[in-house]
């Protein structure tokens, strides 16, 4: 009973308050901005006075109690949170675990993706930005920002690379739908790291009245942590839910898919600092780590700087940032965010990939078991189940962070269906 | 003494002549850098090529992108640069993105800079802070010039505390923009230039970006020591004898 009340406690210190005391900064940003040797902003001057503005206010409009009670409203309402936390029964008896779906693929819009973007646009408005851009790797993100800016009425330029284009289709006919402009990334692999490259180059050339809202915990400080704390929300619900399902807000492992990191930093946030929760981030190893076709990038990968802040990254040893692959376009980028590139170095957190097949075995595995379809994104951190070995009775919680309608073409294919 | 300061000192209306390393081939470095010392650039800024130029034009990325295809590197560039000051004498800069710089290391990079001759480096993603608490001393010891860009978004207190940080000159940005957009220099334009001149900063400044002809250059020389010429000079030398074709280029800014 003690030990209940101590967490519901705790829980509510964490769910009203980001900043609670020194310890608590372990795993969170620092004042210039980096997670012990990660992050920073690695930006030409152009984008100074944007980045600068940001980070100046993006704690003092996000902390304000009227951001507070809109954004809660919009999650409520319109997001239509708080998503479920589900014991996923069948699944559970398979791998003889307690195993959780937090199910952010129940979310408006079909993924986690959308409550970052409401956060911006939000914060977008107080700065009195006209104009809104994003890139798009699966085009969740992409149709994420596009809802947000029909909802307020913002003009809306998303730019995706030709390759996803290809791949998404359904996703780009909903940005058009909703009023966006989708502009195709052409340069480099033409996917998710170049249309982030285009989208940056467009924030140079319009440095006044446009916002750009970044779908992933990258980009130069204050983004990783901005998108973090509105992602934040996951893990937030997570912990309340648990003590309603499980009497403890601890379980045993949390798991998450990486590309960026936004959904596993949403998932893994509130349990940072409760350091006997084992965090388990999963990478894209897509057709092997060895392959040359792959995105795992704490495997493959080197300190370095890509868009905007130092991290881990995919490169050649002189310094070119090399090309990833993976089936799922929401994790084919050759970077993670600073915050994660912490959590691996110090060990916090568990790096793991799955390949291709891994994955789309898992998507069909979830889906004939629990009658969901997942995101492929997502279905590389339910293939990590099978790698796992459980005692019994252990509490795991996966963040199922977007739906898998956009993947039928790929699961199509890949089982002849 | 360094050789940009030297220039600054004994000339005005500077022309400075950007261009990517290994581009349009991989052997044309040095050939590009004589021929337009020969046929009248006060200064050059050589390119070494990043796979994610985030802050480039269409024609930056490609140039870069060909070079990189064609085999450029960091070490290959200092292996072509050991033939630099073999006849070129004005000053040379190293320019490009932090990424290749760091990988390279930073110490190391400094070192083979003054190696070959030299005289500063524009890292525009490298943090002034950066720059400053950790990088600063191996720029000194090697008497490397570091150059930061300022825009016409730049607060004047950071203009100052740029004006402190570098020694060679400051690269004037004529509007936020990605490299190759045209320099239309209209009432705000003008009063920025005209506010950063009245500011009489302790370095030298150079206009860059959107600089294509003599109209545009000779405008910016009216409000600082010179310009830069990038996009338009390698679309320039894109085909055909590259002799030919930077004589061709440079004639128009010699009339």
């Amino acid at each position: 009973m003690i030990l209940i009340m101590g967490n519901i406690i705790k829980f509510i210190v964490v769910g009203f308050n980001r900043r609670i005391d020194k310890k608590d900064m372990k795993y969170k940003v620092n004042e210039k901005g980096y997670y012990g040797d990660f992050g920073g902003a690695y930006i030409p001057e152009m984008l100074y006075p944007n980045v600068e503005e940001l980070r100046q206010n993006y704690l003092k409009i996000i902390d304000d109690a009227d951001f507070q009670k809109e954004f809660h409203q919009l999650m409520k309402d319109y997001v239509g949170r708080p998503s479920p936390l589900y014991l996923a029964k069948r699944l559970s008896e398979r791998y003889g675990a307690n195993i959780f779906l937090k199910r952010e693929d129940l979310n408006h819009t079909g993924a986690h993706k959308i409550n970052n973007t409401i956060g911006q646009i939000l914060l977008a408005e107080k700065l009195g930005k006209k104009r809104i851009i994003a890139e798009t790797g699966a085009g969740q993100h992409g149709v994420a920002t596009a809802t947000v800016c029909a909802l307020r009425n913002l003009e809306c330029v998303i730019y995706m690379g030709e390759v996803d284009i290809e791949r998404q289709a359904p996703n780009v006919a909903r940005m058009k739908m909703l009023g966006a402009k989708v502009v195709p990334a052409s340069s480099g692999s033409k996917t998710l790291k170049d249309a982030t490259n285009e989208a940056m180059r467009d924030w140079i050339n319009n440095p006044v009245d446009t916002h750009y809202i970044i779908g992933s915990v990258v980009g130069p400080h204050p983004y990783p942590d901005m998108v973090a704390i509105f992602q934040s929300i996951i893990s937030e619900e997570t912990k309340k839910q648990l003590i309603t399902q499980t009497g403890n807000d601890q379980p045993d492992y949390v798991l998450a898919c990486v590309g960026g990191g936004s959904n596993a930093m949403g998932m893994f946030y509130h349990f940072m600092d409760d350091e006997n929760v084992k965090l388990i981030a999963v990478e894209a190893a897509g057709k092997g780590v060895s392959s040359g076709f792959s995105a795992a990038t704490t495997y493959l990968g080197k300190e370095g700087v890509l868009h905007g802040s130092r991290s881990i990254l995919m490169q050649t040893p002189d310094g070119q940032v090399v090309e990833p692959h993976s089936v799922s376009a929401g994790l084919d980028y050759p970077g993670i965010g600073p915050q994660h590139a912490h959590l691996f170095k110090t060990g916090r957190g568990q790096y793991v990939s799955i390949t291709d097949e891994e994955s789309l075995d898992a998507g069909l595995l979830l889906t004939q078991l629990e009658g969901i379809i997942p995101a492929i994104e997502s279905a590389h951190a339910l293939a990590y189940l099978e790698k796992m070995e459980f005692k019994g009775g252990e509490n795991v919680v996966i963040c199922l962070s977007g739906r898998g309608d956009k993947d039928l073409d790929t699961y199509i294919k890949y089982f002849n269906l | 003494m360094n050789r940009i300061k030297q220039l600054f000192q004994e000339k005005k209306n500077i022309l400075s002549i950007y261009y990517t390393a290994g581009y349009p081939n991989t052997g044309d470095t040095i050939k590009i850098a004589e021929a337009l010392e020969k046929s009248g650039a006060d200064m050059l800024e050589i390119g070494f090529p990043y796979s994610d130029p985030v802050a480039d034009g269409p024609v930056i990325q490609a140039s870069s992108k060909q070079s990189l295809d064609q085999g450029m590197t960091l070490n290959l560039l200092f292996e072509q640069l050991k033939d630099l000051r073999k006849n070129v004498t004005i000053p040379v800069l190293l320019m490009g993105y932090v990424n290749p710089v760091l990988q390279f290391g930073v110490e190391n990079f400094c070192k083979a800079c003054a190696e070959v001759g030299v005289d500063g480096c524009i890292v525009p993603d490298l943090p002034m802070v950066e720059y400053e608490e950790f990088y600063k001393g191996y720029f000194e010891e090697h008497n490397l010039s570091n150059v930061f860009l300022i825009t016409p978004q730049t607060a004047v207190e950071r203009i100052h505390k740029i004006d402190g940080l570098t020694n060679g000159f400051i690269y004037l940005l004529s509007s936020s923009a990605t490299t190759g957009k045209n320099l239309e220099v209209g009432d705000t334009t003008e009063t920025y230039f005209g506010r950063i001149k009245d500011m009489n900063l302790k370095n030298p400044t150079m206009i860059g970006f959107g600089i294509s002809d003599k109209q545009t250059f000779d405008k910016a020389c009216t409000y600082a020591n010179g310009g830069i010429i990038g996009t338009a000079f390698v679309k320039a030398i894109e085909n055909g004898d590259l002799e030919e074709s930077v004589n061709a280029f440079m004639k128009k800014f010699k009339a």
